[in-house]
């Protein structure tokens, strides 16, 4: 295995058709190209070409056509419905899916809540969350930050007081993605306030139809309802719903916190996003030639992808140290300040490129609406974009926190 | 060498912060935004009567006397408001051009009114393939019997749902990019083959994609000599953009302010934001950012009236700079104020939506350094 890797890692080449892969690789390649070719339903991948939002349905159905392939849960444990795939094909399939563009999952089931479960969970909760995930009967989402607890996540308030075989449940959420459409909730709660404030987190599963949970809908300056506020007023919630014992909420939230940052540096999508600016440049008309003939913009182009590079290798070389060694450390940490920064640059790059065209506020509604778009229709979806994509920076750990973790935890700082 | 302002200008400042204050909330904001025209016409008559709307014009066109620092003042301080009256488009553009080439008559049936708040006459130029290149102009004009026939399409046309009249380049001669052969036409918004496609745009304003059918106009539509629009152009494009800089001077110096304020509010880590070096260091560089370009901004005010590479390089190296500093500021702000900045509810994202589409208008930081380059 860790040989595998190490090959791996010194032959990649890093463009999808040049890969020194093994026999086997190309062959599995070969099969996820087909897989998706033959999947993929077209009205979700017109959908997803056009930047046209995605509805809940259409990210369910392909949750589920991945999940009947029992491509889903790529990183579990095989026994539990994982797919047993070597690092080298885990980044194959990762790849195919972001050059074909397909939908990007909801990650707070299949990779957080999941693995947190078949982590630390009772046997009764494998039992009951574990196959629900996996079909996508039931959506979760996050109950972390609250409106006074951001960077300083351990300062949360949300208290869960025992009583009987209950926890009544009192406080307040915020920036919860799609808590909308979500059926669970997993959150970090206060179940003592005495010691070290670490010390006193719980890490609770809370069905979201039980009653005194509301949730309330933050719009972004996008213009868009994508987080909400989720408040708690007196919810009972079973004792059953405790994951591990009271006051270990911390270091699953440790856990979990690594486990979100592998892959928040979407090299993939990138890279595909990237290539998809490239080709938009030519269609870019510029008095009588195009965009592609700007030295100054193509230059800063070139510029984005040495740094998109310089991030894939580092994630290789990181993905590489982990399957020798295990769990991702604090190395996730540079990836997802990496990552971030270049979804941030590109997203302003294609502001950039289209120009003033990237002035007229375009809706949710507008964008999925059959009326033709003001502009080309590329240019439309690309200020929502630079504008939503403010938060990268700023959630899963801020920047600046990861700067934090990587002065401690690496440099000893 | 003295970069105060006059007593004059002072006195301007303070009754512009004052209506801001007392007229321009960020609840009053809002509604104006969702008005059917996207601002508030009283406001814009109140401008008129407080002599803002004449500022920039000489007394024989009915105006003020003001010059480039009048113009800087007053844009600054909107800015500071988030101020979305159709400011830029109607005076430092079109009325600008109608100053320069109009005659006695369309001066007086156009600017007269517009100084006064009673009329808006906004100015199309844009078009899907110019870019920043003032002279590409594929709309047509040409001679009919009685005048001339507009066919073209201009884009991105600030509040043109909301004015009486535009102003519109059209090639009477020439290529494609020559600055010879442009003229400039008044043309009635309701006149016949005129239709507006009209939207929203990002920093609270309103713009149409205006397609012209053979639009018939009258000879006395046209503004100063057939073929010889340009200059006019260029002019009336440097006044706005000197203005839109002032803008964006007032929103930076704005957005850090509010920066520095959430942040010694916040706390984290039993301590205020504002306490964590790493965060006082960055604040300082937004800081260090604004004063450039508030130098920068003063510079140019004072040397609009000089010889025309001194203006233009002057110029250049402002929307450089406001560009670059555009970013910094706008970016680093929403950061600093965390999953806060990026909410709807919060006054920072919108000027810094206001400042990010300021960093494109009339030409990005990259299409100024050219023209610095190339002076």
């Amino acid at each position: 295995m860790y040989n595998d890797v190490v090959y791996f890692a010194l032959n990649y080449k890093g463009v999808l058709m040049n890969l020194s892969f093994s026999k086997e690789d190309q062959e599995f390649q070969q099969e996820v190209r087909s897989f998706i070719e033959q999947n993929y339903p077209s009205e979700i991948k017109e959908k997803q070409d056009q930047g046209i939002p995605l509805s809940k349905e259409d990210t369910v159905k392909w949750h589920k056509i991945l999940n009947d392939k029992g491509w889903l849960a790529v990183n579990w444990p095989e026994e539990l419905g994982g797919t047993g795939w070597t690092i080298t094909q885990k980044h194959i399939f990762q790849n195919e899916l972001a050059a074909a563009n397909t939908p990007t999952l909801m990650p707070f089931g299949v990779n957080m809540c999941g693995p947190v479960i078949y982590t630390f969970g009772s046997d009764e909760q494998k039992e009951f969350h574990l196959p629900k995930i996996l079909n996508g009967d039931i959506w979760w989402c996050q109950g972390y930050s609250e409106p006074g607890s951001g960077s300083d996540l351990a300062s949360l308030k949300t208290k869960a007081e025992k009583k009987g075989d209950v926890y009544v449940v009192n406080g307040a959420k915020t920036w919860t993605t799609l808590a909308q459409h979500a059926d669970w909730i997993f959150c970090l709660v206060r179940t003592d306030g005495s010691g070290k404030k670490q010390e006193g987190i719980s890490f609770l599963l809370i069905d979201m139809k039980t009653p005194g949970v509301e949730v309330k809908p933050i719009i972004t300056i996008d213009g868009t309802h994508e987080v909400n506020m989720v408040y708690f007023d007196n919810v009972e919630v079973p004792v059953t719903n405790l994951v591990g014992e009271e006051g270990f909420g911390w270091s699953i939230a440790k856990f979990l916190l690594a486990h979100e940052r592998t892959g928040i540096a979407g090299i993939p999508s990138l890279k595909r996003e990237l290539d998809r600016l490239r080709d938009i440049t030519t269609q870019i008309q510029v008095g009588e030639g195009s965009l592609k003939d700007d030295v100054m913009f193509m230059s800063k182009l070139d510029r984005l992808e040495i740094k998109l590079t310089a991030a894939e290798y580092t994630e290789l070389r990181t993905l590489a140290a982990m399957s020798a060694g295990g769990h991702p450390g604090p190395e996730s940490s540079i990836l997802k300040i990496l990552g971030t920064d270049l979804q941030q640059e590109l997203s302003d790059l294609f502001v950039e490129a289209v120009g003033y065209y990237a002035h007229p506020f375009m809706t949710e509604e507008d964008l999925a609406s059959n009326e033709s778009r003001i502009g080309p229709d590329f240019a439309a979806p690309v200020m929502p974009h630079y504008l939503n994509y403010r938060k990268v920076s700023i959630y899963g750990g801020s920047n600046e926190i990861q700067r934090n973790v990587i002065s401690k935890a690496v440099l000893g700082l | 060498m003295d970069f105060s302002l006059t007593e004059e200008q002072q006195l301007l400042q303070d009754s512009i912060n004052q209506f801001i204050e007392r007229e321009y909330t960020f609840d009053d904001r809002k509604k104006f935004l969702d008005s059917e025209k996207g601002f508030n016409e009283e406001n814009w008559k109140t401008f008129g009567s407080l002599g803002w709307l004449g500022m920039p014009f000489s007394e024989d066109d009915g105006g003020y006397n003001g010059g480039p620092v009048d113009v800087m003042v007053i844009m600054e301080n909107l800015g500071k408001g988030l101020i979305v009256e159709p400011y830029v488009p109607s005076i430092l553009l079109s009325g600008k051009i109608l100053a320069d080439l109009g005659s006695d008559d369309q001066k007086s049936n156009y600017l007269h009114s517009m100084i006064s708040g009673e009329k808006i006459v906004t100015f199309a130029y844009i078009e899907p393939q110019s870019r920043f290149n003032l002279s590409d102009c594929l709309t047509k004009a040409t001679v009919s019997d009685d005048g001339y026939v507009l066919d073209g399409y201009k884009a991105l046309v600030h509040n043109a749902s909301a004015s009486d009249t535009l102003i519109i380049s059209a090639r009477t001669s020439g290529n494609q990019c020559d600055e010879k052969g442009i003229s400039l036409f008044l043309v009635d918004a309701n006149a016949e083959g005129v239709s507006l496609r009209n939207y929203s745009t990002i920093d609270g304003g309103k713009a149409s994609e205006l397609t012209l059918e053979n639009v018939s106009v009258s000879k006395d539509s046209l503004l100063g000599e057939i073929d010889e629009g340009f200059t006019a152009i260029d002019n009336a494009i440097d006044l706005a953009t000197l203005g839109i800089c002032a803008e964006a001077v007032g929103i930076m110096g704005k957005m850090n302010e509010m920066t520095l304020e959430y942040t010694k509010t916040r706390e984290q880590f039993e301590q205020k934001l504002s306490q964590f070096q790493a965060l006082q260091h960055r604040m300082v560089d937004n800081f260090m950012h604004y004063e450039q370009s508030k130098s920068l901004l003063v510079m140019c005010a004072a040397k609009m009236n000089d010889n025309t590479e001194d203006k233009k390089k002057a110029l250049a190296s402002l929307k450089y700079q406001i560009g670059l500093s555009g970013k910094h500021i706008g970016e680093e702000s929403i950061q600093l104020h965390g999953g806060m900045g990026v909410t709807d509810e919060m006054q920072i994202g919108h000027y810094f939506k206001r400042l990010t589409t300021i960093r494109t208008l009339y030409g990005n930081s990259d299409y100024h350094l050219s023209n610095y380059a190339s002076l």
